[in-house]
């Protein structure tokens, strides 16, 4: 998809992108005190790089974030939740009742949301990056 | 009319009219263009029923990513729809008795706002009153999508996942 593309639209896009990928990670951590979360984060972060890829080609995307770890990234964030519900259970609570993992609940709770939207970003942002990475692929 | 109300009716009076453009276009690059417009109009109505969590979500992924994945999808399978040679009677039923089928189930719904209906009476009051002393986050849509619901979002990021393995499993490159 990426054919030869004129320097202002690269250049103005190397100027956007570090600040959505900021961006990213703003809406990530601060969705415990105003709209955003796990799943706009990793959106907001996979646009950033479909972006990148699409500026700059796939080649130089790839180096950076190479598709054989985005496909791990894809699979470690849902990991990443589920395992947070198993040591709930292990520490003698619900499946995914955070109260149990610290001895305050309501620090335990702030502990298990904080985990379990960062395995929410991470699949989503690896899921439509991979998906992007295979149409693009599958184009050429 | 207040403003709200101006608002309110241009954006619904644009969805619907977009919505109609959408059915009678051909050419799958202006549909795809057009639906994420659809998905901003409809992002901006959330904002104006104080929804932004989901207009959040609905601008990101409805306007913004699916667009530029289905403008991927297009890069593969070209610009044009196939005419279909069906006859149009049996579409026509199919419609005709999911629309009315639809109307039916929606005269059973509580007037919009209402605060006796059902969704205020059970679960939201403690969502809302005690999640700040249970949960401790000042977001209460965090709080239910994070920890009260937290097994239905697995459920959600589950689903995700699954969309990548089939993507892969059909355009992908094995041993790469």
């Amino acid at each position: 998809m990426s054919k030869k593309i004129s320097l202002i639209l690269r250049q103005t896009c190397n100027l956007i992108i570090p600040a959505v990928l900021l961006y990213a990670l703003y809406v990530q951590f601060h969705g415990d005190y105003g709209p955003g979360g796990g799943f706009q984060a990793g959106v907001i972060f996979a646009a950033a790089v479909i972006l990148y890829t699409l500026v700059h080609g796939r080649e130089k995307a790839q180096r950076i974030f190479p598709a054989s770890i985005i496909r791990i990234f894809v699979a470690l964030g849902l990991l990443l939740y589920a395992a947070v519900g198993v040591i709930t259970m292990v520490m003698g609570g619900n499946f995914l009742d955070y109260s149990v993992l610290l001895h305050a609940p309501q620090h335990a709770q702030h502990l298990g949301i904080f985990v379990i939207e960062l395995g929410v970003g991470v699949t989503v942002a690896a899921v439509m990056i991979i998906i992007f990475y295979a149409l693009d692929e599958y184009s050429d | 009319m207040g403003i709200e109300t101006i608002i309110n009716l241009s954006l619904l009076t644009l969805l619907a009219l977009s919505a109609i453009v959408l059915m009678r276009l051909q050419n799958l690059l202006a549909v795809v263009l057009l639906s994420g417009i659809y998905s901003l109009l409809s992002a901006g109505l959330f904002v104006s029923l104080d929804a932004v969590d989901v207009a959040f979500t609905e601008a990101a992924v409805g306007a913004g990513l699916t667009t530029i994945l289905l403008l991927g999808a297009i890069a593969i399978i070209g610009k044009e729809q196939t005419v279909s040679r069906h006859g149009k009677l049996l579409p026509l039923v199919v419609i005709a008795i999911t629309a009315s089928a639809l109307i039916y189930g929606t005269l059973d719904m509580p007037i919009f706002g209402d605060p006796t209906a059902p969704i205020h009476a059970y679960v939201a009051p403690r969502y809302l009153f005690q999640s700040g002393e249970e949960i401790g986050i000042p977001n209460v849509v965090t709080s239910v999508l994070a920890s009260y619901r937290g097994y239905d979002t697995l459920g959600e990021v589950a689903v995700v996942f699954t969309a990548a393995i089939g993507v892969l499993l059909l355009l992908g490159k094995p041993n790469k």
